[in-house]
């Protein structure tokens, strides 16, 4: 029994100082900077920076090969403590969060046909453009919930995707996968939005979607700082958003939303607090 | 008997009882006449009329660009009153010609025949390509790029395909039965611009009248016949080569590699029509079946007929249409409406009602028992694929040779937790090809 | 399907062993049931009971066990089976070991006592009370190690074993009931022929060299096939699906390594029975015999000559 103990006891002492020793021998000599901005950094490894991880980049901010402001996952703050890190000075970028421009879920569009195949986005654009009637409405099958690295995209019960402004870091990945280009940057301070991407005209619109932007200028007209209207689809200027959120009750088919009221209908996301201000030092 | 095939392969119900019978019926114009400028693989024509044009039947309103490419012809005679894109079978609007016919239909009068035997190969394959003539079977490859094989590739043998496997449609089987004379006339005809001599036209045994019928007329012009095997996909290209002739064609290669050359019977009917009498490919057999139309029919139509005008003429729909297929069941195009036109390779037209389809359950898990890859003709993995796919792992999709899959369906007809295997496989391969194309 | 093939095993082991084989059968149904509607209640996943899987483990799980087994074994072997046996990995279509085996090998080693205490069968209507016996293999085992020589049971006795009257789990009993549900299943097109008979095949002849050298020692072939679980390995362990190869030649090679470690494990082993480690075993090999069971792709041999 003791001579047991004692055998396993020593090997294992042994490989421990083995280990240690090696530990130290063949120790890689890193930046000092490097391991602190690898701290700093959110370490979702989502790619927003170009590089395919998190310490990627930091290596690469520490070698001076790529700009320190752009981990927007991280957001300002981030950037402050990197620059802080380096000693330069923090340009941070405006904020950004990914929107998706659409609400016509499963029951307020309508559907060329029944879509039996697989569940990607992707797959179904290829038969016949998708099978939402409206061609730039969100197909709902989940390509973007897929890659989201922060859990920050929800498809509802009624097959819309929807993003938490909360959540949401700004990374651009979902941008990337949707076949419809429905999701797109807009500034995180911009809280209002027309939530509609299809640039059919207004009759069309009508006939297959009950919240479709049917380019009627009301909007326009009740706030023209705020709206543009282009190939019949409105859309806010964000410059002046802050006036945009005015014409909401006039909207005839509800495809303006203020996210401070609520997501679109069927998310489980909570209203996000008002407004959603970033801490701003300049 | 012991009758030719290819390893793998299922059979489906084949429902060819509906329309096996009916003899070829000429179908009437339609008012309108929508005819894409692509409709077949390679580039598009491009239009040379315009709105207001008077045109003739088998005048060209739209010009070949490239060699993988053909002209487009009127199929009546009439005015050209649009020109611009409409909805076509592939699901999208496309750009098309649409004619008022003006009930004449009238040939271009330049249009000539001519004796094939005063005529050299190049011409031949002139007026092959000029008649706008592609492959038939549904794949519309042009023909005259299958007849042009590279010099160091020698051609023996001429396999016709009369198989027809896909269930429902008929109108190989017809065509063979009441236009065999065409269809053994284009035969020589393919024969003289391949120059060889052995020819085996394969059909399945289903169809024995018209296996017996070639079989006494086919030995005069010393054509083979050869009954196979009541199995899908005995059609497919390779596997026919396969079971004809015992030789694979090599993976990623045409059926030249192994010194054959395919053409689909109505093809060489085609083939037929465009040499001793000029006239171009603007009409074809197709099949309008299914329990969704009142009297399935196998109707001659003219390119560019809208699909409701040819149920029409099949006694209309019955009830309620729930999938409209054009092609056949297994590798056929589901249609958005009845408003598309046919088109070279729309060799059916099937129509069900909800009760004829079964009730899809949604799809389950893969419970790996193997089923997908004892039916695939190709030997693949497809739920291995299929996996891969839907995980975005293109590299290892590759690596189970997605790229050869011919997207015959039988793994997705047969997996019991109804997969959506064939369309997975078709997403890796859209990954395969845009990686390769971005290298 | 496959558990309409059960049937007739269940209703043999039911049979000989009265109401303790019917309550194990039924606990180990119904906890595989409840801990499946648990699992997808807890993880969120779908509900996934109408597809009769987590049945089908309940019932192939009772089979493995002995009707003397206590009510909370029964319930423990159905939460592990399904739990660790099949959710945590994703459930259906994910598992990498069948879950009934994963189930009863964890129950045989932490219950050893009550995983081999077997009762002898009393027949319904026979009269008989519940005796403690042992299995044929674990007596022969026993006297091989204490002897060096085969009882006689090994020698004899095979009409009891086909039909099911010898000492043993719900399902190891009778092979002529297995028999006919794994022949159901093979006329039904359920299972193919390859796993089967490659793994009782490699038995028979594996089992076959050993008794031919010495038959005083080692038991013959008939033994082998007739007795512990091997009928029911072959035709309902083996044959899972998810956790067996998909391609042919990979069901051949899946059958013979099972064969031959059951051998080796029965001869030599220290446990006197080996269907579900070397089930077991060859599942976890299955990834790796996939891989390289690929079979030839269609155009592919002359591409290769060529090259």
């Amino acid at each position: 029994m003791l001579a047991a103990v004692l055998s396993l006891g020593g090997i294992g002492l042994v490989a421990a100082a083995a280990l240690g020793v090696a530990a130290k021998k063949f120790a890689v000599e890193v930046d000092p900077r490097e391991a602190a901005i690898l701290e700093i950094l959110p370490g979702a490894n989502c790619g927003a920076c170009g590089l395919p991880g998190c310490s990627g980049y930091a290596k690469g901010v520490v070698d001076g090969s790529i700009a320190p402001n752009l981990c927007t996952p991280g957001g300002s703050d981030t950037v402050e403590k990197i620059a802080h890190i380096l000693g330069v000075e923090a340009i941070t970028a405006e904020p950004k969060v990914a929107v998706v421009f659409c609400q016509g879920d499963n029951s307020k569009a309508t559907e060329k046909y029944r879509y039996l195949g697989l569940q990607d986005c992707n797959a179904a654009q290829k038969i016949a453009d998708g099978p939402k009637s409206c061609p730039g409405g969100c197909l709902g099958l989940g390509t973007c919930e897929r890659v989201c690295p922060f859990g920050a995209i929800e498809i509802t019960a009624e097959g819309l995707a929807v993003i938490s402004r909360e959540k949401c870091t700004g990374c651009e990945k979902c941008v990337g996968v949707c076949p419809r280009k429905v999701i797109r940057m807009a500034p995180l301070e911009a809280t209002t939005h027309v939530l509609c991407n299809s640039h059919d005209k207004g009759a069309l619109v009508r006939k297959y979607c009950q919240v479709g932007c049917i380019a009627c200028t009301i909007c326009k007209k009740n706030a023209p700082e705020a709206y543009q209207i282009e190939n019949f689809l409105a859309e806010v200027i964000y410059e002046k958003h802050s006036e945009a959120a005015g014409v909401l009750e006039k909207c005839p088919t509800k495809c303006i939303r203020d996210f401070t009221t609520g997501y679109p209908e069927g998310s489980s996301f909570a209203p996000p607090t008002v407004p959603v201000t970033p801490a701003q030092n300049d | 008997m012991n009758l030719k095939t290819f390893a793998g392969g299922l059979h489906p119900p084949d429902g060819k009882h509906y329309s096996a019978h009916c003899p070829i019926e000429s179908c009437p114009l339609p008012d309108e006449l929508i005819i894409p400028l692509s409709q077949h693989i390679g580039a598009p024509a491009a239009a040379c009329v315009a709105v207001g044009d008077q045109v003739k039947k088998g005048q060209v309103i739209a010009d070949a660009k490239g060699f993988v490419s053909v002209p487009i012809h009127a199929s009546t005679s009439g005015e050209v009153i649009a020109v611009e894109p409409r909805l076509h079978p592939m699901g999208k609007a496309l750009p098309a010609v649409v004619i008022r016919p003006d009930g004449e239909d009238c040939w271009d009068a330049s249009l000539q025949g001519a004796d094939p035997a005063n005529l050299s190969v190049d011409e031949l394959k002139d007026r092959i390509r000029a008649a706008g003539i592609v492959g038939m079977g549904g794949a519309t490859f042009p023909t005259h790029v299958k007849l042009s094989p590279p010099e160091e590739k020698k051609i023996d043998t001429l396999i016709i395909n009369g198989v027809e496997c896909e269930p429902f449609l008929t109108a190989d089987h017809r065509l063979m039965l009441e236009q065999s004379e065409r269809l053994l006339d284009g035969i020589e005809i393919l024969r003289k611009v391949l120059g060889i001599e052995r020819t085996v036209i394969g059909i399945e045994a289903n169809k024995p009248d018209a296996i017996e019928k070639l079989t006494q007329e086919g030995a005069a012009r010393n054509i083979e016949v050869q009954a196979l095997e009541v199995k899908y996909p005995q059609g497919a290209e390779k596997q026919l080569i396969d079971a004809l002739t015992g030789r694979q064609v090599p993976s990623g290669t045409l059926p030249m590699e192994v010194g054959v050359v395919v053409q689909n019977v109505g093809t060489a009917a085609a083939v037929s029509d465009a040499i001793r009498h000029g006239h171009p490919l603007v009409e074809r057999v197709a099949t309008v079946t299914g329990p969704g139309v009142h009297a399935p029919k196998n109707l001659l139509i003219r390119i560019g007929t809208p699909l409701r005008h040819m149920v029409e003429q099949c006694g209309g729909l019955n009830g309620d249409p729930a999938k409209i297929i054009m092609g056949g069941p297994m590798m056929g195009q589901t249609q958005l409406s009845l408003d598309i036109p046919a088109i070279r390779g729309t060799s059916g037209l099937l129509i069900f009602r909800r009760e004829d389809l079964p009730t899809r359950l949604e799809a389950g898990p893969c419970i790996r028992c193997g089923r997908c890859i004892g039916v695939c003709p190709i030997h693949l993995q497809p739920t291995t694929i299929a996996a891969y796919a839907r995980l975005d792992m293109i590299d290892e999709a590759e690596g189970y040779h997605a790229l050869d899959c011919i997207e015959c369906g039988c793994c997705t007809y047969i997996c019991p937790a109804t997969l959506p295997l064939v369309q997975s496989i078709r997403h890796a391969k859209g990954g395969i090809m845009a990686k390769k194309r971005t290298i | 399907m496959v558990i309409y093939a059960l049937l007739p095993a269940c209703a043999v082991s039911i049979y000989f062993f009265g109401v303790p084989a019917l309550s194990v059968l039924l606990i180990c149904t119904l906890g595989c049931v409840a801990a499946e509607a648990i699992c997808c209640k807890v993880m969120g996943r779908k509900m996934t009971l109408a597809d009769g899987s987590a049945a089908l483990t309940g019932i192939l799980l009772a089979l493995n066990l002995p009707p003397s087994a206590p009510w909370w074994m029964s319930l423990f072997g159905a939460f592990i089976a399904i739990l660790i046996g099949k959710q945590v990995y994703g459930g259906l279509g994910y598992n990498p070991f069948n879950p009934a085996l994963v189930a009863r090998v964890v129950l045989l080693i932490s219950f050893p006592v009550q995983m081999t205490t077997w009762t002898a069968p009393a027949p319904i209507g026979s009269g008989l009370d519940a005796v403690t016996t042992a299995t044929p293999l674990g007596e022969m085992k026993t006297a091989v190690m204490l002897t060096g020589k085969l009882p006689e049971l090994a020698t004899s006795g095979f009409s009891n074993y086909l039909t099911g009257n010898m000492g043993g789990c719900l399902g190891e009993v009778s092979a002529l009931a297995l028999l006919i549900g794994g022949l159901y299943l093979l006329y039904k097109k359920i299972i193919t022929w390859h796993t089967p008979v490659s793994f009782a095949g490699t038995v028979i002849i594996i089992g076959g060299i050993f008794w031919l050298i010495d038959p005083t020692k080692y038991p013959s072939p008939l033994f082998h096939l007739l007795t512990g679980g091997l009928i029911l390995g072959v035709f309902f362990m083996a044959t899972d699906m998810v956790s067996s190869p998909v391609t042919d030649k990979g069901m051949l090679i899946f059958g013979f390594g099972c064969g031959l470690i059951t051998v080796l494990i029965r001869l030599f082993g220290g446990y006197p029975e080996g269907v579900s480690f070397a089930i077991l075993l060859m599942n976890a090999a299955t990834p790796l015999i996939d891989r390289y069971t690929r079979p030839k792709i269609f155009g592919q041999i002359e591409q290769e000559a060529k090259s």
